[in-house]
């Protein structure tokens, strides 16, 4: 009669042994399948990027439950090649990239943050196009004194973006600034467009 | 015989002074009384300049015909013949033509040394060989004439001109550096102020650099004493240099630790390795390949190495990149949560202190956002 129960409990505790290493392993599976790809992109130029457009594309990732990928867009000039390293542009994206990350973790928006090289803005905006799938897209329209996509690159985007295009126009209500510090010094700021 | 001591004036553009201040020094130094000759000298047609150079003995170029066009180049015999206490020669990062002594004048420069002659020259610091493509994705212009930095390193004295970029402006607008016709395109293209201050920028960089890796070497060598020992000493610069490696995966929580390891490296002044460690027999695929995809541009970008190692041991394929790259600074994610029997086992900085040599500094690099799954 013992033996009868000393193996049962022996087989209770193989069992729940195997469904501990089962169930860690499925967990494991789980997590390295390919998911579905919902991402809004959030191009932008410079040491700047209009706050609204950023709040605006974190809104909408949080809505849909999508990954914001911030892309950082460098010009490479002609004379160096265009798989070069770009420290000095780096440094600028770096400090933008952290800003913005800092800013979507306390909404809670996963963050899959680029910088993508081209020849201008344009080809390096159509590169990125090239090797990411984007559901949005979500821009800030140049205001006065701010770098960034020109007139003709938004209708380029409008009209090849395979995905929807959110085009912000500026707006003077927003006067709140965050601000970054780059590893030159140069202050960076998400500025109210 | 001793060889000549060699001093050289770096600028962080044209314009900044660096001829004209080593006209001032030379000057000095005749007026103490000794004998000083100009070796060359390029005025650029700079009123300032040729009147600092007046009453100093030239030594006269010599005359050389180059694809039908004549040109005035250093006469390198002519200043050995010569043979001054100090020799002033310009723009050592100048390409001689064809069928002269040697093809570069910081070669020439070489011999005049030899000979004893003491040498100042001036350079700009975007012809020095490792700062050329730094300098060009700067400024948007590529210079041609480089000089490798050991250059540099063999001079007994490093000199940095130094001007704000407002003050080089106004010496440019004022038309002391290129003619009125040439002002306007100067300043649209190279002689832009951010230029200039990231310009002025890489060059203090570069001059705190020399002293640094002279004090270095000055202070092995005071307490070294033989050959042997001192062959040593020209060797610590890079022996106390440091080396960054960061362990990453494929998933986008990675691209916070390179920003990290890569400011790390920056601020160190020193290369850095990226290593993922690939469970063996998984093929590259979805979105695994799609954030390898990413990491290789980042560290492309980054101007990193991206080494992916096949191992189904993570510690053990770290370690043996850590000692093959002579790794000094390795920077890790924060792990997973553990789970079942992997609670039972040690945390991975810990396995990594206890797999790699002693002195390999372990750093840990938080997540910001929630916890990821996965890689």
């Amino acid at each position: 009669m013992i033996e009868h129960v000393l193996v049962g409990i022996a087989l209770l505790l193989g069992l729940f042994g195997g469904y501990l290493i089962a169930s860690s392993r499925w967990r494991g599976k789980r997590s390295e399948r390919p998911q579905a790809v919902h991402q809004i992109l959030l191009p932008f130029t410079g040491t700047e990027i209009s706050r609204r457009a950023v709040d605006a594309a974190l809104r909408l990732a949080r809505a849909e439950d999508a990954t914001l990928m911030p892309a950082y867009l460098a010009a490479v000039s002609k004379q160096l090649p265009l798989d070069c390293a770009i420290p000095s542009e780096a440094a600028k994206a770096m400090s933008m990239l952290e800003a913005i990350e800092q800013r979507a973790t306390t909404q809670g928006v996963p963050v899959d943050a680029r910088i993508e090289r081209g020849r201008s803005y344009r080809h390096a905006l159509r590169r990125l196009l090239e090797e990411e799938r984007f559901d949005r897209v979500v821009v800030p329209a140049t205001s006065a004194g701010h770098t960034g996509l020109s007139g003709e690159d938004m209708v380029w985007l409008l009209q090849r973006a395979p995905a929807e295009v959110l085009i912000l126009r500026p707006g003077p209500e927003d006067h709140r600034i965050v601000a970054a510090r780059s590893e030159r010094g140069t202050p960076l700021r998400l500025i109210p467009s | 015989m001793d060889r000549g001591r060699y001093k050289i004036f770096l600028g962080m553009a044209a314009g900044v002074g660096k001829t004209y201040r080593m006209l001032q020094e030379g000057r000095a130094e005749a007026a103490a009384g000794r004998d000083v000759a100009i070796g060359y000298l390029e005025p650029h047609k700079r009123q300032e300049t040729s009147d600092q150079a007046r009453g100093l003995e030239v030594v006269p170029r010599r005359h050389v015909t180059y694809r039908d066009v004549g040109v005035e180049e250093m006469d390198l015999p002519a200043l050995l013949a010569r043979a001054p206490e100090l020799a002033l020669i310009d723009e050592l990062a100048h390409t001689n033509p064809p069928g002269l002594e040697h093809q570069k004048r910081y070669e020439d420069i070489a011999d005049v040394l030899a000979a004893g002659v003491d040498v100042f020259s001036t350079v700009n610091v975007q012809h020095l060989e490792s700062l050329n493509d730094q300098v060009a994705e700067l400024t948007g212009v590529r210079v041609r004439e480089t000089v490798p930095d050991s250059v540099l390193g063999t001079a007994d004295e490093v000199v940095l001109i130094d001007l704000t970029p407002e003050a080089l402006v106004a010496r440019l607008r004022a038309g002391k550096i290129y003619p009125g016709e040439n002002i306007d395109a100067a300043l649209d293209n190279f002689f832009r102020i951010e230029n200039l201050a990231a310009l002025r920028e890489v060059s203090l960089r570069q001059v705190a650099e020399e002293v640094e890796s002279k004090r270095l070497t000055l202070e092995v060598e005071e307490q070294l004493g033989t050959r042997e020992e001192e062959r040593v000493a020209a060797e610590v610069p890079q022996a106390v240099g440091e080396r960054l490696l960061a362990l990453v995966r494929p998933a986008p929580s990675s691209q916070r630790l390179v920003r990290r390891a890569w400011r790390s490296a920056q601020r160190l002044g020193t290369d850095l390795d990226l290593l993922w460690v690939k469970p063996p027999g998984k093929p590259i695929e979805g979105e695994v390949e799609r954030q390898v995809t990413a990491l290789r541009q980042l560290a492309s970008v980054l101007g990193a190495t991206l080494l992916i190692e096949e191992h189904d041991d993570l510690v053990a394929a770290a370690a043996r990149v850590v000692r093959e790259r002579g790794i000094t600074y390795l920077m890790v994610g924060e792990s997973l949560p553990r789970r079942g029997l992997a609670r039972l086992r040690e945390p991975l900085p810990q396995r990594l202190m206890n797999a790699t040599p002693a002195g390999v500094d372990v750093r840990i690099v938080a997540h910001r956002g929630g916890r990821e799954e996965g890689g």
